[in-house]
């Protein structure tokens, strides 16, 4: 398949929707001013592209990365009151203090980043508001560098090309900012980045395992976000040609939510929606203007509980009806699971692995090597600590003691994701899908383990798919499709990445008796083609008609190992299943 | 120093008292949390309707000031019904982000509610001991006990106890615990979960607006109030520990003392910046809190 049919197949193609988008936007930007021309309505719509343009970086780190940020306000401000400082106090060139701005934003942005590696959800929220409220106190009280609550005036606008000396060419310059951050935005959505920032957003855990670096991705988001933020707040500044503290407040970083939920958070074009509407709206209610936040307040939760999707979600009901479904082509080359590694040779060795919890002793001193092109199963009751190792090989648990060694390589203590890096691709026993992407968007972030260009990716993606036999779903939401196919793509997600050890948890659990045997079959096929695959399963005629090779736990100990008949075979592992001698061997 | 030590003494009280208002806000946030996993933003918000209530039964209705008190907390109850019903109830089996931000949507009603019914200039409600003398208090060791402050305190200390005996020794009080700890469970044994969460937010804006209520004469009522109050409560609840009632009090207590020495040996201007600092740095560094125990997710 030619780069261009995957771009076709994809939808990378100039009649995309959002390219049509871009180039009306551009219509729009260039009437806009020259329609409304009074001084206020001019003023209006400069505000309205500055908290556009800021409601823009919420949808890189809340829509996309699913991270929440009651700070916007504050990177806002630094972006203001750089450039505010920088062409009244200090006296430099208007670029060089946005410049400067952005620096700060970029700085405050990875402070205010790194903070998420520890924590999620309500602390979050909390720790980003009181980074809203220092910022305030500071911007505030510190008045000899900030103005204080007086503000700052007389502040200058850039020149560009030409000096922008009205308000009419200033709204132009400022309503073109927007329009550019709104298509980087957009376009960031499906690239690499963006869909490693959505596997986040769905599920942290698998898009860690899967090879995402989730703490660089999050840190990532909360500085692209900061650096647009600011972005905004240069712009507004340079149009009013006054600021002060109040309108970087945290009531604004409210707003800016506010304006991202109303609009779609996960959209480009819904964030500007929500913001016009939310700025010309105080504007159409003056009347009512005593009682415009309480309004605000209400809408915030209208929105919430009847519209989760914004008023995007509602323009998207309505493009899908002419939507045309795109079909995957068929894969131009296989899979090239397994490696380039001799067959036979160690590939996992695990030495003494002991994990505990609390007083719990999952896994208890267990030892054994996977060898490369070999099905290795790993069985025993329930509760033996046959989930505990999977976990403890992926990197999300580390071993309390105990030596793992891939590829030649000590990988304990080495997050999941440089796991996944160095080779191996793991299933969740309960599944852990992007449930919001489709299976296309799923499998791309596990071939996006192997580095290389996009079309490399698409080409793993695509093949993956095409080898579980899922090509005429793939551009289904997973959250829509049955249990059976969402078990394939977690199969296909897997190895998309192309690994040299796979590890399934459970592959067949809760599948039917067909969808078990046309499992037996692609797992047949993945050895067949050299893929090594440490599997922990119940069911035992699964195992023995795939393994050749098992382990066998209970209570966290090695009880026995050898190949499959061998070990159903051993007294000690029917006692471990049956629980009495007598009653296994049918005395 | 005796001079300096009375001056200590009265700040390590002041900060105690004002701590043990962020407690009693900070347990209406780990009641609500532990029945439901919401943080519910809005918590400050009861404690400045609370407020405004008693001030408008008891100087505009003019009622006896305790009868105004009981009145304002019955209106309470039905302020923390219709919020479950409106804000957490249509939300419940969403994630919590949508949660959150119903929330702060709903302190953001509440507030410029308050702003649009009473205005902008602040209130002054009576402590609950009046003397003529203006405030009341008894002067120990060179420091000056204020009333309120000690009644504040004594709230606190009987509204834990009582807690506490509520939760271990009576069946409604179990009865929320297994609901807080495992939902479906406690529906399988037969516990109506809707009608004890409903319960636990009732209750929460009892407290909440209690508080409200006790601090008003401290600081004045504005519709701002709740909001401040709120976030340094949440900020007791993560240092404490989230969920852990020991925590939020002893958490409500530190911040209040730092905030109190801050201020006075520090900076006076960034006085409610201290304890956001001290919230960043313990999230940083114990972000499970005092008591707080680490979970991991399991795969």
């Amino acid at each position: 398949m030619s780069s261009n049919e995957i771009k076709k197949a994809t939808g990378f193609h100039w009649l995309r929707p959002g390219y049509l988008a871009l180039v009306l936007g551009a219509v729009v930007v260039i009437l806009l001013p020259l329609l409304f021309t009074s001084r206020y309505t001019t003023n209006l719509l400069i505000l309205c592209a500055s908290w556009g343009i800021a409601t823009l970086g919420l949808v890189v780190v809340l829509g996309y990365t699913g991270q929440i940020s009651l700070a916007q306000a504050a990177f806002y401000g630094l972006g203001a009151y750089a450039v505010a400082l920088g062409t009244t106090r200090w006296g430099v060139d208007w670029w060089l203090a946005l410049i400067l701005g952005l620096a700060a934003a970029v700085l405050a942005g990875a402070v205010l980043g790194s903070t998420t590696l520890k924590l999620g959800g309500h602390y979050l929220a909390m720790v980003t508001i009181c980074f809203q409220i220092i910022y305030t106190l500071i911007n505030t009280n510190w008045i000899a560098v900030t103005g204080g609550p007086d503000g700052i005036s007389n502040i200058k606008r850039p020149p560009f090309f030409v000096p922008l000396n009205s308000a009419q060419k200033y709204a132009w310059f400022a309503l073109g900012a927007l329009l550019l951050v709104a298509g980087l935005v957009w376009w960031l959505r499906d690239t690499a980045l963006g869909r490693a920032m959505r596997a986040i957003r769905e599920n942290e855990l698998a898009a860690e395992a899967l090879g995402v670096d989730t703490r660089r991705v999050k840190v990532i988001a909360f500085i692209l976000s900061a650096v647009i933020a600011a972005l905004g707040g240069a712009i507004y500044a340079s149009g009013y040609l006054y600021i002060s503290p109040d309108s970087f407040n945290f009531d604004h970083a409210v707003a800016f939510l506010a304006m991202v939920l109303v609009g779609g958070s996960e959209s480009a074009l819904g964030a500007i929606l929500g913001a016009t509407l939310l700025t010309f709206l105080p504007e159409w209610l003056r009347d009512l203007k005593r009682i415009y936040l309480v309004i605000y307040g209400c809408a915030i939760i209208l929105v919430i509980v009847f519209m989760p999707e914004g008023l995007w979600g509602y323009v998207k009901l309505i493009g899908r009806r002419f939507a045309r479904t795109a079909v995957l082509p068929s894969a131009r080359g296989t899979l090239r699971v397994g490696g380039r590694g001799m067959a036979g040779e160690e590939i996992l060795r695990v030495e003494g692995l002991v994990k505990h919890f609390g007083g719990v002793k999952a896994v208890d001193g267990v030892d054994f090597s996977v060898r490369r092109g070999e099905v290795h199963a790993l069985i025993g009751p329930n509760g033996s600590g046959k989930t505990t190792i999977i976990n403890l090989l992926s990197g999300l648990y580390v071993p309390s003691a105990g030596r793992i060694r891939f590829l030649g390589r000590d990988i304990v203590g080495l997050r999941p994701s440089r796991i996944a890096h160095a080779g191996m691709a793991r299933s969740f026993q309960n599944l852990r899908l992007f449930r919001e992407l489709s299976m296309w968007e799923n499998v791309l972030v596990g071939a996006q383990r192997e580095v290389g260009s996009e079309a490399d990716t698409q080409e793993r993606a695509v093949a993956a798919i095409e080898f579980v036999g899922a090509s005429d779903k793939a551009h289904e939401i997973c959250r829509n499709l049955p249990y059976g196919h969402q078990k394939l793509v977690e199969l296909a997600r897997a190895l998309a990445g192309e690994p040299d050890l796979l590890l399934l948890d459970e592959p067949g659990a809760g599948l039917n008796q067909t969808e078990k045997q046309e499992l037996v079959r692609l797992l047949k096929r993945l050895n067949d083609m050299g893929l090594t695959i440490l599997i922990v399963e119940h069911d035992m005629s699964l195992v023995s008609s795939v393994a050749s090779v098992a382990t066998v736990l209970n209570f966290g100990k090695k009880i026995a190992e050898g190949t499959v008949d061998e070990v159903l075979r051993h007294h000690g592992v029917v006692e471990a299943y049956l629980g009495n001698r007598e009653v296994a061997l049918g005395v | 120093m005796p001079e300096s030590l009375s001056m200590n003494g009265q700040l390590l009280f002041a900060g105690l008292a004002i701590g043990s208002v962020y407690a009693l806000v900070a347990l209406g946030f780990v009641m609500i949390f532990r029945a439901t996993n919401v943080v519910n933003f809005a918590q400050g918000e009861f404690s400045m309707l609370g407020a405004y209530f008693l001030f408008m039964l008891w100087h505009g209705l003019e009622l006896n000031y305790f009868a105004a008190i009981l009145v304002a907390l019955l209106i309470m109850v039905g302020v923390g019904l219709i919020f479950e019903i409106t804000v957490y109830y249509p939300l419940r089996n969403r994630t919590f982000l949508p949660v959150i931000i119903a929330t702060i949507g709903a302190s953001i009603m509440f507030q410029n509610g308050a702003l649009a019914v009473f205005g902008p200039s602040p209130e002054k409600v009576r402590p609950v001991v009046e003397t003529t003398s203006g405030t009341g208090g008894i002067m120990l060791a060179g420091v000056f006990f204020d009333y309120q402050y000690v009644i504040i305190l004594l709230v606190t200390v009987l509204l834990v106890g009582l807690q506490y005996l509520f939760f271990e020794y009576t069946v409604l009080g179990k009865k929320m615990q297994a609901t807080s700890q495992d939902k479906d469970m406690a529906r399988l044994l037969g516990i109506p979960v809707a009608f004890m969460i409903a319960l636990t937010f009732i209750y929460s804006s009892l407290l909440g607006g209690l508080s409200g209520m006790l601090v008003a004469p401290i600081f004045f009522v504005t519709h701002k109030m709740g909001a401040t109050l709120g976030l340094k409560a949440f900020a007791a609840t993560i240092c404490g520990g989230f969920g852990d009632v020991r925590g939020a009090i002893l958490g409500g207590l530190a911040l209040g003392v730092i905030e109190s020495f801050g201020a006075a040996y520090i900076s006076a201007i960034y006085k409610d910046g201290f304890s956001f600092l001290v919230l960043i740095l313990f999230l940083l560094l114990r972000p499970q809190g005092i008591f707080g125990e680490k979970v991991a997710e399991k795969a």
